[in-house]
C-alpha cells in the first residue's frame, strides 16, 4: 500500500505515510486516507517518499483545508533532501510545520 | 453470454459431398452459407461478399487452402475473419502450417457437429472482441484529434490575450517556450507601464491540460489591465492572488515570478512565489545573483495574509535577468535522475556568448538524455538605455472634446493610506482626462512617480538616498523602506494638481509636499544634471522631463510644470 494511515490510540492524531513517488497517481488514495475522519492533528510522514510534484503540493493544500485551513495542525515529517527542496521552493514551510 | 447471432460462413471444400454435408449442418445451426470449390473461388467469394468466418479445406485444386488463407487474411486487413482449416492431415507439421499461414484453428475430418458448433462460437467471440478493440481504438484516435484541434484553437485565442503585451515587440526580451507549454500551465506575460517600465511575469499553474490553461486567462487580464493603468508590482500581485484564490479550487495554484524592470532607474524589482531561482546576470563581473522564491505561490493565501514584499536590485546597461520554469531543471534523464540546478549552473559557467545561452541550455538538456518536455519556458530580459525602448502609444477611446481645462484638486495621503495604497494610477487617470497631456503621459507618469516616491521615501520615511550608492546598500535601502513603511504611524504626502488654460494651450502644475525633514536643496541642485549614479536619479529625471522644477520649504515641497499647445 503506497499510502498508509494510522490513528493514534487516543484518536487525536492521524498519521499518513506516503511511499514512492508522491504525485497525481496517489490522488484518490491520499484523499481517502483522511476525508472520512475528523482531524485534530495530522502528520504526513514522507520517510519513504522519493519524489513530490506540484499536484502533491495541491493534495497537501486540500488536506490542510480539510483539517481546518489556517487553524489546522498539519506536520510534514521525515522528508528527504529532494522533497525538502521542492517544499522550500514553494515556501510551503509558511503553511506547514516541516521537519 | 450473448446468444450466437447468425453468421455468414464461407465453406471452401473441393469435395461436393463434404461441401453439402457441412452446408446443411451450418444451415441447421442458423447460419448463412456461401460455398467455393477451390482456393481461387474462395478468395473471389470473400472479396465479393465478406463472410464473417471461413471453413477452409487445406488440399484443393487450382489454389490450395494455405494460399487462399494468406490472401483472405491480407484482404481482411485489421478485421478479424477467423479461418478454421478442415483437414484430414494428421502430422503435426502440416497442422502447424495451417496456423502459420494465418489460420486460427483446425478441425479434423470426419466432422463432429458439436465440436464444430463450439469452435464457431469461440471464433465468433474472438471476432467480436477484435471488432470492439478496433472501434475503441478509432474512437480514441478521433477524440485525440479532436482534443489537439481544440488545443490549437484555444491556443490561438490565448495567444491573442497573452501576447497582447510587448513579448514579441520589445527588443530586450528573448524567450523560448515549448509550443504547447500553455497546456502544461506555463504562462509568460510582458507589458510596459505608463512610465515606460516593463513588467514581466513567468507563471506555472499546478496540473496539466485544460484546468491549468483556464486559470491563465484571468491572470493575464489582471496583469495587462493593472500594468497599463500604472499599478506597481505589489498592487498587481495582491489583486492576482485574490482573484486566483477566489476562482481556483484549493489544490490549484500558480507559481510565479514577477519583475518590474526600470530603464530610467536602472533597477529590477522582483517577487518570486514558488518558481525556481531566477538569475540576475551582471555582464561586467559575470556574476549571477540568484532570485530565489521568497513567497508561497499565487492563489494559496487569503488576501489578508498575502505577502507582496519585493526585492530591488540595481542593474547596469546590458545586465540580464533570466527566468525559467521547473520543466528545465526537472527534465528527467536516465535512472529517473533530474537535470537539476547544478547542471544548469555548469551551463552558466561554460557560457561565453550570452546570446547563445538558450541554445546551450537546450543542448545540455538533450545531452542529458532527458525526454523533451512540453513545459520548458525560459525568458531573458536585458536592461537597455531608455532611448532604445519605445513603449507603444496608448490608445484612447474618447474624442477628447469634453476634456476639463480649468480646475485644481488637492489630496492628502496619511500614514495608514501610505502603507498600502498607491495613488499614482488614480492621479494619472485623472490627468489623462486632459487631452493635451496625453502625448506626454510617459514623462508625466515618471515625474509623478519620482515626486511621490521622493516625498514618501526621503520625506515621510526619512531614508537617505546615498545608501543606494552601491549594490548592497541598494538592497538594504529597499529592505529599510519596507520595514519603516510597515511601522509608519504618522506623516503625510500632499499632492496638488492645477490645470489652467493658456493663450495657446494649457499648463499643469504639480506640487508635492511631505511631512519629512526636507533636504539641502542647493547642494543637490549643484550636481550635474545627467550624472549616472544609482542614488539621486529621481531629481535629475524630474528636472529633465518637467518644466521649471523647484524645491522650496527646505525641500519639503516640490513643484513642476507641464505645458501643452492647443490641438489643431
Amino acid at each position: 500500500m503506497p499510502v498508509v494511515t494510522e490513528v493514534s490510540p487516543d484518536g487525536q492524531k492521524l498519521t499518513i505515510s506516503v511511499k514512492g513517488r508522491f504525485d497525481f497517481a496517489k490522488h484518490q488514495e491520499f484523499r481517502q486516507s483522511y476525508e472520512d475522519k475528523k482531524l485534530s492533528a495530522v502528520v504526513v510522514d514522507l520517510k519513504d517518499a522519493t519524489y513530490l510534484d506540484s499536484s502533491a503540493l495541491g493534495m497537501l493544500l486540500l488536506l490542510r483545508d480539510h483539517a481546518g485551513g489556517d487553524d489546522s495542525d498539519v506536520r510534514v515529517v521525515n522528508s528527504n533532501t529532494d522533497v525538502r527542496k521542492i517544499l522550500a521552493i514553494s515556501n510551503f514551510d509558511k503553511l506547514f510545520d516541516i521537519s | 453470454m450473448q446468444p450466437l447471432e447468425p453468421l455468414t460462413i464461407l465453406i471452401a471444400e473441393d469435395s461436393a459431398a463434404d461441401r453439402l454435408l457441412l452446408a446443411s449442418i451450418l444451415r441447421r445451426q442458423g447460419h448463412q452459407v456461401l460455398t467455393a470449390a477451390n482456393g481461387a473461388e474462395a478468395v473471389d467469394a470473400f472479396r465479393e461478399q465478406q463472410p464473417h468466418l471461413v471453413l477452409m479445406d487445406a488440399m484443393m485444386p487450382v489454389m490450395d487452402g494455405f494460399e487462399a488463407a494468406r490472401q483472405i487474411k491480407a484482404l481482411a486487413g485489421e478485421t478479424l475473419v477467423p479461418i478454421i482449416f478442415l483437414t484430414s492431415l494428421s502430422e503435426s507439421e502440416a497442422l502447424a502450417r495451417c496456423l502459420e499461414v494465418g489460420g486460427d484453428d483446425f478441425l479434423a475430418k470426419p466432422y463432429n457437429q458439436v465440436i464444430l458448433a463450439a469452435k464457431i462460437k469461440a471464433m465468433d467471440r474472438l471476432r467480436r472482441l477484435q471488432d470492439t478493440v478496433l472501434q475503441q481504438r478509432d474512437q480514441i484516435a478521433r477524440h485525440h484529434d479532436y482534443l489537439l484541434n481544440e488545443q490549437r484553437v484555444a491556443k490561438a485565442v490565448f495567444d491573442k490575450v497573452a501576447h497582447a503585451g510587448c513579448l514579441n515587440a520589445a527588443p530586450n526580451i528573448r524567450y523560448l517556450q515549448s509550443p504547447y507549454a500553455l497546456f502544461n500551465g506555463d504562462l509568460l506575460l510582458a507589458a510596459f507601464t505608463p512610465a515606460g517600465d516593463m513588467h514581466v511575469l513567468l507563471g506555472d499553474f499546478t496540473g496539466h491540460g485544460l484546468p491549468a490553461a483556464v486559470g491563465a486567462m484571468p491572470l493575464a487580464e489582471v496583469f495587462y489591465g493593472m500594468t497599463a493603468k500604472g499599478y506597481g508590482l505589489a498592487e498587481t500581485l495582491r489583486e492576482m492572488n485574490a482573484k486566483l484564490k477566489r476562482i481556483l479550487p484549493v489544490d490549484m495554484f500558480c507559481c510565479a515570478t514577477m519583475l518590474c524592470l526600470s530603464f530610467q532607474r536602472r533597477s529590477v524589482e522582483v517577487w518570486n512565489g514558488g518558481m525556481p531561482d531566477g538569475y540576475l546576470h551582471r555582464i561586467a563581473s559575470g556574476e549571477r545573483t540568484p532570485l530565489p522564491a521568497r513567497h508561497l505561490p499565487l492563489g494559496v493565501l487569503s488576501p489578508e495574509s498575502f505577502d507582496e514584499r519585493t526585492e530591488v536590485f540595481p542593474m547596469a546597461r546590458g545586465d540580464r535577468v533570466f527566468l525559467l520554469s521547473d520543466g528545465v531543471i526537472d527534465t528527467c534523464g536516465a535512472n529517473e535522475q533530474l537535470f537539476g540546478v547544478q547542471r544548469l549552473q555548469q551551463v552558466f559557467a561554460a557560457n561565453r556568448q550570452p546570446d547563445a545561452l538558450f541554445e546551450e541550455i537546450e543542448q545540455a538538456l538533450r545531452d542529458f538524455g532527458g525526454e523533451a518536455r512540453d513545459d520548458v519556458s525560459m525568458v531573458e530580459i536585458s536592461l537597455l538605455e531608455p532611448e532604445q525602448i519605445t513603449p507603444p502609444a496608448l490608445v484612447y477611446s474618447d474624442s477628447g472634446q469634453s476634456c476639463p481645462l480649468d480646475w485644481s484638486v488637492s489630496f492628502e495621503f496619511r500614514a495608514a493610506t501610505l502603507k498600502r495604497f498607491n495613488p499614482l494610477p488614480y492621479l494619472l487617470q485623472l490627468l489623462l482626462e486632459v487631452h493635451g497631456l496625453r502625448a506626454q503621459s510617459g514623462a508625466l507618469y515618471s515625474v509623478l512617480a519620482e515626486l511621490y516616491s521622493n516625498a514618501l521615501e526621503h520625506g515621510v520615511l526619512g531614508l537617505d538616498s546615498s545608501l543606494k550608492r552601491n549594490a548592497s546598500g541598494f538592497a538594504r535601502y529597499y529592505q529599510e523602506r519596507n520595514a519603516r513603511l510597515g511601522e509608519l504611524k504618522e506623516g503625510y504626502v500632499r499632492v496638488h494638481l492645477q490645470v489652467a488654460p493658456t493663450d495657446d494651450g494649457g499648463c499643469l502644475t504639480i506640487q508635492v509636499e511631505d511631512s519629512g525633514e526636507g533636504f539641502d536643496v542647493e547642494r543637490v541642485m549643484e550636481r550635474p544634471l545627467d550624472a549616472i549614479r544609482l542614488s539621486g536619479r529621481g531629481i535629475s529625471l524630474i528636472r529633465q522631463l518637467g518644466r521649471n522644477a523647484r524645491w522650496t520649504d527646505n525641500g519639503r515641497s516640490a513643484r513642476v510644470e507641464f505645458i501643452w499647445e492647443a490641438l489643431a
